[in-house]
């Protein structure tokens, strides 16, 4: 049975940084997902040519609305059409949910790690934000990679004051001023404090670039971390 | 009337005399890939022509380098839809590596180093249409674009132009290679538009 | 091998897979062949999407399946040199 195409129609677009936009979309008839499943987004052109390109839920299951990330890649022919140039009110056809793989349940008790390469943060905004309607639940470590504090994804939404929720932010090419660390990619120096935060079996979910997957997941290997613990998911 | 994406073009498409149907230009070189890139020192390359007696011919590196070269010029095709045009090559064309081989076999299945092949008739090498390539664009070839050295097919969809090849099997009947095997055309015109197996 | 880091990984199957199998499939268990390594298939490596999606081994790169959309088939190879399944959708 194949999971079935849905129209789905831009109901607000909301700039994340300066080439990445929230979208929200309704979809009549949506079945409801899990936090870290993604959709497939299929575009038609006139003369019936399709492009489909994958992009994660943002956001926990809310009736027939869902949100979705898209960072702009110059050049590309999907992400520029999305971030900027379909109108308000228009459709496009999703198909989802998809992976059970890359998700987090709320029934899962123990305290995570999230760790995000720049638009990787996506699906791990849902898994955070589902987190949030939990109650009592073990704390989440979020550790999350940009280039410079004007990429940050979900900014306010991270700074707000929450118990349960530790946010680290590293800057690989520029860091704010007066930043006790410097600019630099992730080290295992940066994970070794979340990673006391955690039980031998809490899981950790790395998303982001396929490098900064493959590095981070290695480093977590190197400090003792379960393989079978370590959920990926590659951006390319 | 489609309903969906309005405005939606996808890649710019535009005819133009040198570009086969469906395609668009592009001043890209793309790098598709279906494995990872493999790491081949010259100084262990080989070459080699199996005929369909099971005969081998095989030319190290520096044999290969010693046989007449040649400078060409063309515009390739890739099934993914981007054409580049005026793309400049240096290489041995694929006659100089039949001088002496004995065949009456009409098939060739190309192999590569890290697995891949594809598969095409044996006249389409022959007579100045196929080279083995090593220098793009006046430098040694990039790993990522099939060096140190591939095949060079241009009238051919550009699947056909094997990256990092390291032989060629003869055969009497046609076989289909890695692409030509899930549904991509057994021959890839790109004049006629062979891209699925059904083109 | 060296890693050129292109690659994607068996959660983009999701999708595509979604099209031939009832089952939802990224949480598959696959054990490779050739190395023994072993997992689930959303944490294959995988090429693609175009010409088509080729998933590998992480250990490896011995091939674990291989998709290509062409029309209105699907073609489906499981393992490395096997024949292809063109599908109907």
């Amino acid at each position: 049975m194949a999971i079935a195409w849905h129209r789905a129609r831009l109901a607000a677009r909301l700039p994340q940084t300066a080439t990445a936009r929230s979208l929200v979309f309704t979809v009549p008839g949506w079945p409801g997902h899990l936090p870290g499943q993604h959709v497939d987004v299929r575009l038609t052109a006139d003369d019936g040519y399709q492009a489909v390109r994958s992009y994660s839920l943002a956001a926990p299951a809310d009736g027939d609305r869902i949100e979705l990330g898209v960072q702009t890649v110059p050049g590309g022919e999907v992400s520029p059409y999305l971030a900027d140039d379909l109108p308000s009110g228009a459709d496009v056809e999703v198909r989802g949910p998809l992976g059970n793989w890359f998700v987090w349940r709320p029934e899962q008790t123990e305290p995570v790690l999230l760790v995000a390469g720049g638009s990787g943060v996506v699906p791990l905004a849902a898994m955070i934000r589902a987190h949030r309607r939990v109650p009592s639940s073990n704390a989440f470590h979020l550790l999350y990679s940009v280039r410079t504090p004007d990429d940050v994804w979900y900014g306010d939404e991270l700074a707000a004051p929450d118990g349960h929720l530790d946010v680290r932010i590293v800057y690989t090419r520029q860091a704010p001023s007066g930043s006790p660390r410097g600019a630099g990619r992730i080290a295992a120096a940066d994970l070794a404090e979340p990673v006391t935060r955690l039980g031998a079996t809490s899981p950790a979910y790395v998303c982001g670039p396929t490098g900064f997957v493959e590095s981070v997941a290695s480093l977590l290997v190197d400090m003792g971390r379960d393989p079978a613990t370590i959920r990926t998911e590659r951006f390319g | 009337m489609n309903s969906f994406s309005p405005g939606f073009q996808g890649r710019g498409r535009r005819m133009t005399d040198r570009l086969p149907p469906g395609q668009y230009p592009t001043e890209q070189f793309p790098v598709l890939s279906a494995g990872p890139t493999p790491n081949v020192p010259t100084e262990t390359w080989a070459f080699t022509v199996t005929t369909e007696t099971g005969e081998t011919h095989s030319w190290t590196w520096d044999r290969m380098m010693a046989l007449p070269q040649q400078e060409t010029l063309h515009d390739i095709h890739c099934v993914t839809r981007w054409s580049k045009f005026d793309t400049r090559w240096r290489g041995v064309p694929l006659d100089a590596f039949f001088e002496d081989v004995e065949t009456t076999a009409d098939y060739v299945v190309v192999h590569s180093y890290g697995g891949y092949t594809t598969n095409l008739p044996l006249e389409d090498l022959l007579d100045g249409k196929a080279w083995i390539a090593h220098t793009y664009d006046g430098y040694p070839l990039s790993p990522e674009h099939g060096g140190p050295a591939r095949l060079l097919v241009p009238h051919l969809y550009f699947w056909k132009s094997a990256k990092w090849v390291r032989g060629l099997q003869l055969t009497d009947e046609d076989e289909p290679g890695f692409w030509e095997g899930v549904g991509y055309h057994n021959y890839g015109d790109p004049w006629r538009e062979q891209r699925n197996w059904g083109d | 091998m060296a890693d050129d880091n292109t690659h994607l990984d068996g959660n983009c199957l999701a999708g595509p897979l979604s099209e031939i199998l009832s089952v939802e499939a990224t949480t598959a268990w696959w054990r490779c062949p050739e190395c023994a390594m072993a997992g689930p298939l959303a944490q294959l490596q995988v090429y693609g999407p175009e010409p088509g999606l080729t998933a590998r081994c992480p250990g490896c790169a011995y091939i674990a399946l291989r998709l290509v959309k062409e029309g209105r088939h699907i073609w489906l190879t499981m393992g490395s040199s096997t024949g292809a399944f063109r599908f109907t959708v």
